[in-house]
């Protein structure tokens, strides 16, 4: 309000009687603690705290009063204004809180309902299996070696001591390109990236070579034409096979839990000498065979040991044909099968399931191992 | 290799109490790997016994064949308990076979036992009588073949009632090896019972150290022209033999045991003898032969007709024995049929020969021949063994064919000289890391039949002639360290210094991995076999590219006779299978090695193995291999987004396959370019050629609704594949970061009508060019066709976002950038803005 009332009608001055004032200020504060809702509110607001409520047109007149009057009635319309400015306010506070309890409860959802409204993606376990080794070995200073899968014979046999008349060169029945007389073939081991790294670095060197690899073997549960190997290869000044026991222990122990271990059998492959098979100790019974109760363990069919591998220390006459030399270095290399790893690691039964490309399969591992 | 554990111990004198488990564990640790312990008589349950036949009633049945009715003393307790009840009365059994007398000892099996392959036994009415038990042959008893009917023991075998387990050696362990190909000696119970002295620390007698007649002129004439092929022949004569001679029982159930079968005496001895010494024997029938036995090579195209009965036609390489009727056998590798001795041989003629290995490799190759003899033969037998192993075979055969061994002894040729091998003394330290003194070593190296010598800082070893393989000091070092146990072997990791970590490239490939997994692929892996009929079904051009898959020579499937040089006919076979298998959508990706085949093919050369090829030579290598860079494909079909609570969902198309792409650009920094293309086997309105720069990377879109049908997948089904080297070659190393400016945006809209054939990528690069350095970014939101838009045209909204580095823009600069920006687009493709 600016300035007095001009339009000062004396024949109202009568409410600001004292029980008028109160009068009405419990007319307010009956009104605004009957409103039900905050709708309601705004109403009783407009009616008892707005311009033209009773109380704001008792407070302008209270400048017609006679000065000696003035103070008395504006403390009385003043305390009544504020009474009902502060029910206002609580009665408001009240139905808010009221309003969002209601709120939320109409809001309230069934939080179990599905929430994916595409499915999960996933990583092939071959790919995160192969990478799982790949960081065993980088953690260990190691470099991730790969070479091409169409490879030249000289590579994939000869330079690993495998003569046109080894024997062991119809044992891994190799697939030919055509024409045969080009001499390439699909590698049947991952064999000529070491080669290759021999031929192109200078030692000392530490790799592991995953990756595909080919052999004429029908599709079975478990045979494939193709199959997936890592194979090591570490070349230094007084590498021994205690190297090569100690690297394949610490792997097995990354891959497979504290604990398991590896043993050595005697064995033969061209590229190696002296060679071995590399067996694991089974990480599910431990080594025992089977549990208390005598049943036999279905991972290693109670052998206590799995057949994990073959490794050696590399022939001489490797390393003279990679240009490597023999009479400063040594060198120690191993080889197993990712698929067949992956298989007793995760209980798979099938090793076609790696191949059929059923999302189903790779679903079941996630984005890593 | 097989080999009875009583046999090895005929030539081992190992611990009686040493157990079969035992004898297979170190002979594994050893390096004759366990494959399996067959415990003897497993698979039959007693009660089987040795029996007297007390009667023989022959009878003759309605079917027209005779039976014998028996009473047979299987001594009192068993008599009793089985026949009237009475101890001194036999039991009654009908028998089918005829080969025996009263007072013959033979092997009853009585109601309650177990024969192989689960033949329960009891007491049954047949032909008018109860048989309470049978007589059994070698056959029932899984023996071996039976020679005329059931077993008849010799009369000082045992009493009746005896045990027969016992009696027939049934209870024999069998212990079967892995043979390493380099360990033929052990593919003979001479090379295996030594192995097993040494494994024991105990004596071994060697079955080749035996007298032997000395070589004269008198046998018959043997004449050797390829003595490199055929260094060492012996024959001997046999004469009055009896072609009907059983071979004894002991002899044919360790050749069963052994894994062979039972043949005939003469033949059997042979076998025995090979298995034996692990020297391959032949036999002749001497009546048959004619004249002098000749080695020679065969000449290319000549005609042989092997005991097998397969007519073979001769390469140049192959060995041959003939006599003056022309070829009679393929020299250590199958005898021929015209000589094959027969049930009237009478006169054996006995071949013991050492063959060049790898000639018998590579004709056993070739004729595609695998045999007992072959595999001997071509892994290198002893070749100081043929003249003890010939008289081994004559002394059995004369033993128990009767007959006599003809006077004469024909050698021709000798054993080479032993190869010495030097080798540093302290070499089997240095290579296994384990701690083996000299002494250990020479020790060892005796062990296996080296002679030692030391010389300086060098032992000279000289190594036994059944040993081919050890040829260099590392083959040594095996040997020594196998016997001092691999088991011994210390634990030392090696500390490579640091390594660069994984490639730039092998990094940016899991990322691409984790992205697209990331996006809801699920990765897959597939067989790279493709023939023609794959790209056919996916209507690729006679002269596309991808066409040039890798001919394989050998390949398991004619359909798919190559590696291939694109994933799509492998991925879309994984999408076709999830359809198949009831999935309702499919979302997967693979990346994989393709090869396209030289256009002119190179010969990648086979250099010598003494030193490296030369960098040039090694170029001329990799120059004959195919390009083969690594590729990303992805398929999907059907909902994207699944229908749920929250609405109906969305199926994949055309612009999720791009966008697959997109967004793995995106992640990696690469500006990527969409275009339209036409490339099979993509819908040829929904293909987008994918660019960076001036290469294409592949393609993306819809499949070809024809190739949908086609493969068994649904309408729409979206595809990419991309050259995936090339994508991640692209990728910039180090991103510059940005600067953030924290003024006020402003957005400004607009529509731009075009001609429909317009892209709307060109568009937005107009728009791009045009509004300068304060667009901070442009997004289409809108694409409308119809009635409000010129015939031929279509409105595109783009919603631009701009901002200063450094202050707040006024309505007016706003305005004059989106005003340059809407020139640029109307001076290039004639836009103006939609009222
Ligand atoms: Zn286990």
């Amino acid at each position: 309000m600016s300035g007095p009332n001009t339009e000062y009608d004396p024949v109202e001055v009568t409410p600001l009687k004292a029980e008028q004032v109160a009068a009405m200020r419990d007319e307010a504060l009956a009104a605004i603690a009957a409103a039900a809702d905050l709708e309601q509110l705004k109403q009783v607001r407009l009616d008892h705290a707005g311009d033209r409520s009773p109380l704001a047109l008792a407070n302008r007149e209270i400048g017609a009063l006679p000065p000696q009057a003035r103070k008395e009635a504006g403390q009385r319309v003043g305390q009544a204004r504020g009474a009902v400015a502060k029910a206002l306010a609580e009665r408001t506070e009240v139905l808010e809180a009221e309003h969002e309890a209601r709120m939320l409860v109409e809001e309230t959802v069934d939080v179990t309902l599905p929430t994916a409204r595409s499915r999960r993606g996933a990583r092939h376990p071959l790919t995160t299996g192969a990478e799982k080794i790949a960081d065993v070995f980088v953690a260990m200073g190691w470099e991730v070696a790969e070479g091409p899968v169409v490879e030249a014979e000289w590579l994939n046999f000869d330079a690993l001591n495998l003569g046109p008349d080894h024997p062991a060169r119809t044992m891994q029945d190799t697939f030919w390109t055509e024409p045969a007389d080009n001499h390439v073939v699909l590698r049947t081991h991952t064999s000529p990236v070491q080669a290759r790294t021999m031929l192109t670095r200078e030692p000392p060197f530490y790799v592991v070579c995953p990756g595909r690899v080919f052999r004429t073997d029908e599709y079975d549960a478990t045979h494939s034409p193709m199959f997936h190997q890592v194979e090591g290869l570490a070349i230094d000044e007084g590498i021994t096979m205690a190297h090569l026991k100690g690297t394949l222990d610490h792997f097995a122990a990354r891959m497979f839990g504290e604990g398991i271990t590896t043993r050595f059998r005697p064995s033969y492959f061209p590229f190696t000498e002296p060679s071995a098979e590399v067996d694991l100790v089974c990480f599910v019974c431990r080594g025992a065979g089977g549990d208390e109760d005598g049943t036999t363990c279905r991972t290693c069919r109670g052998e206590g040991w799995i057949e994990w591998g073959g490794c050696g220390v590399v022939n001489p006459r490797v390393l003279r044909a990679c240009g490597v030399d023999a009479d400063r270095f040594t060198g120690f290399a191993f080889g197993m099968g990712i698929d067949r790893t992956l298989m007793f690691r995760h209980g798979i039964e099938d090793l076609r399931y790696m191949f059929e490309g059923d999302q189903r399969f790779a679903t079941t591992f996630g984005s890593d191992l | 290799m097989r080999a009875p554990v009583s046999w090895i111990r005929e030539y081992a004198d190992l611990p009686a109490e040493a157990t079969s488990e035992e004898i297979a564990r170190r002979l594994t640790a050893l390096g004759l790997k366990l494959e399996a312990l067959e415990v003897g008589g497993a698979d039959i349950t007693g009660p089987l016994v040795v029996g007297r036949v007390l009667t023989k009633e022959p009878e003759l049945q309605k079917n027209g064949k005779t039976i014998n009715w028996c009473t047979v003393d299987v001594g009192p307790d068993l008599n009793a308990a089985n026949g009237t009840g009475e101890a001194d009365q036999g039991v009654g059994i009908v028998c089918g076979a005829h080969n025996f007398e009263v007072g013959d000892l033979v092997v009853v099996v009585l109601p309650g036992g177990v024969l192989p392959g689960g033949f329960a036994i009891s007491a049954r009415k047949t032909y008018g009588h109860i048989s309470a038990g049978m007589i059994c042959s070698a056959r029932e008893l899984g023996l071996g073949e039976d020679h005329d009917g059931i077993i008849v023991l010799p009369a000082d075998a045992g009493e009746p009632g005896d045990d027969a387990f016992d009696v027939l050696g049934l209870r024999e362990d069998v212990i079967e090896m892995e043979i390493n190909p380099d360990r033929a000696y052990a593919l003979s119970l001479r090379g295996v019972a030594r192995e097993a002295a040494t494994a024991f620390g105990v004596g071994f007698t060697d079955p080749v150290d035996r007298p032997v007649p000395p070589a004269d002129d008198a046998g018959h004439p043997v004449v050797v022209d390829d003595p490199e092929g055929c260094p060492v022949f012996v024959a001997r004569l046999v004469e009055g033999f009896d072609p009907t001679a059983p071979t004894p029982d002991w002899m044919a159930r360790r050749i069963v045991q052994a894994g062979m079968r039972p043949i005939s005496l003469a033949v059997d001895v042979t076998n025995y003898v090979m298995l034996e010494t692990g020297r391959p024997i032949h036999g002749y029938d001497a009546d048959k032969v004619r004249g002098a036995l000749r080695i020679r090579r065969a000449e290319e195209g000549e005609r042989l007709t092997t005991l097998d009965g397969t007519e073979r036609v001769l390469s140049a390489e192959d060995l041959l024995v003939t006599d003056d009727s022309g070829p009679i056998g393929l020299g250590g590798v199958m005898g021929g049929e015209t000589t094959e001795m027969s049930s009237t041989t009478t006169r054996v003629l006995v071949e013991a020969a050492h063959w060049d290995p790898v000639s018998m490799f590579r004709t056993g190759r070739r004729h595609r021949i695998t045999s007992e003899a072959g595999k001997r033969n071509e892994r290198g037998a002893d070749p100081a063994t043929c003249e003890a192993a010939a008289d081994r075979v004559v002394e059995l055969l004369t033993a128990h064919g009767g007959g006599t061994a003809a006077p004469g002894t024909t050698v021709v040729g000798a054993p080479p000289a032993r190869r010495v091998v030097r080798m540093a003394a302290d070499l089997p330290a240095r290579v296994t890391g384990m701690a083996i003194d000299e002494a250990t070593t020479v020790a060892h190296l005796e062990a296996v039949g080296c002679l030692v010598e030391r010389d300086g800082a060098d032992l000279v070893a000289t190594v036994p002639l059944w040993r081919p393989d050890l040829t260099d000091p590392f083959d040594l070092v095996e040997e020594v360290a196998r016997l001092v146990g691999y088991d011994r072997v210390p634990a030392v990791l090696p500390r490579p210094v640091g390594g660069r970590g994984l490639t730039r490239p092998q990094q940016l490939r899991r990322r691409v991995g984790r992205l697209l997994a990331g996006a809801g692929l699920v990765e897959v892996v597939s067989m790279p076999f493709v023939g023609d009929g794959d790209l056919d079904a996916l209507e690729i051009a006679p002269d596309d590219p991808r066409r040039r898959w890798v001919p394989l020579a050998n390949p398991l499937s004619t359909e798919q006779p190559g590696y291939t040089a694109t994933l799509l006919p492998g991925i879309l076979r994984a999408a076709a299978r999830n359809v198949g298998r009831g999935a309702d959508g499919v979302a997967i990706f693979e990346t994989a090695t393709v090869a396209f085949a030289p256009e002119d093919g190179l010969e990648a050369p086979i250099y010598g193995v003494d030193d490296r090829p030369t960098p040039a030579e090694l170029a001329t290598l990799e120059a004959a291999l195919p390009r083969q860079p690594q590729h990303l494909a992805v398929v999907l079909a059907g909902p994207r987004e699944q229908p749920g609570w929250y609405g109906p969902g969305r199926d994949a198309d055309w612009a999720d396959a791009i966008d697959v792409v997109r967004r793995l650009a995106d992640d990696l920094h690469v500006e990527l370019e969409v275009a339209a293309a036409q490339v099979a086997p993509w819908h040829p309105g929904r293909c987008a050629e994918l660019r960076v720069g001036d290469t294409v990377l592949g393609h993306a879109g819809e499949l070809h609704p024809r190739v949908c049908a086609a493969l068994d997948l649904p309408r729409r089904t979206a595809v990419v594949e991309v050259d995936l080297d090339a994508l991640l070659a692209a990728a910039p190393e180090v991103v510059v970061g940005p600067s953030l400016s924290s003024y006020p945006v402003a957005k400004e809209d607009v529509a731009l009508v075009v001609p429909a054939e317009v892209p709307a990528a060109a568009v937005e690069r107009a728009l791009r060019d045009g509004a300068g350095d304060l667009l901070e970014s442009v997004r289409l939101f809108d694409v409308y066709a119809g009635e409000q838009v010129a015939e031929g045209h279509r409105s595109l909204a783009f919603a631009l976002r701009l901002r200063a580095p450094d202050r707040t823009l006024t309505d007016e600069e706003a305005a004059a950038a989106r005003d340059a920006a809407v020139a640029r687009a109307a001076e290039l493709y004639g836009a103006h803005q939609r009222s």
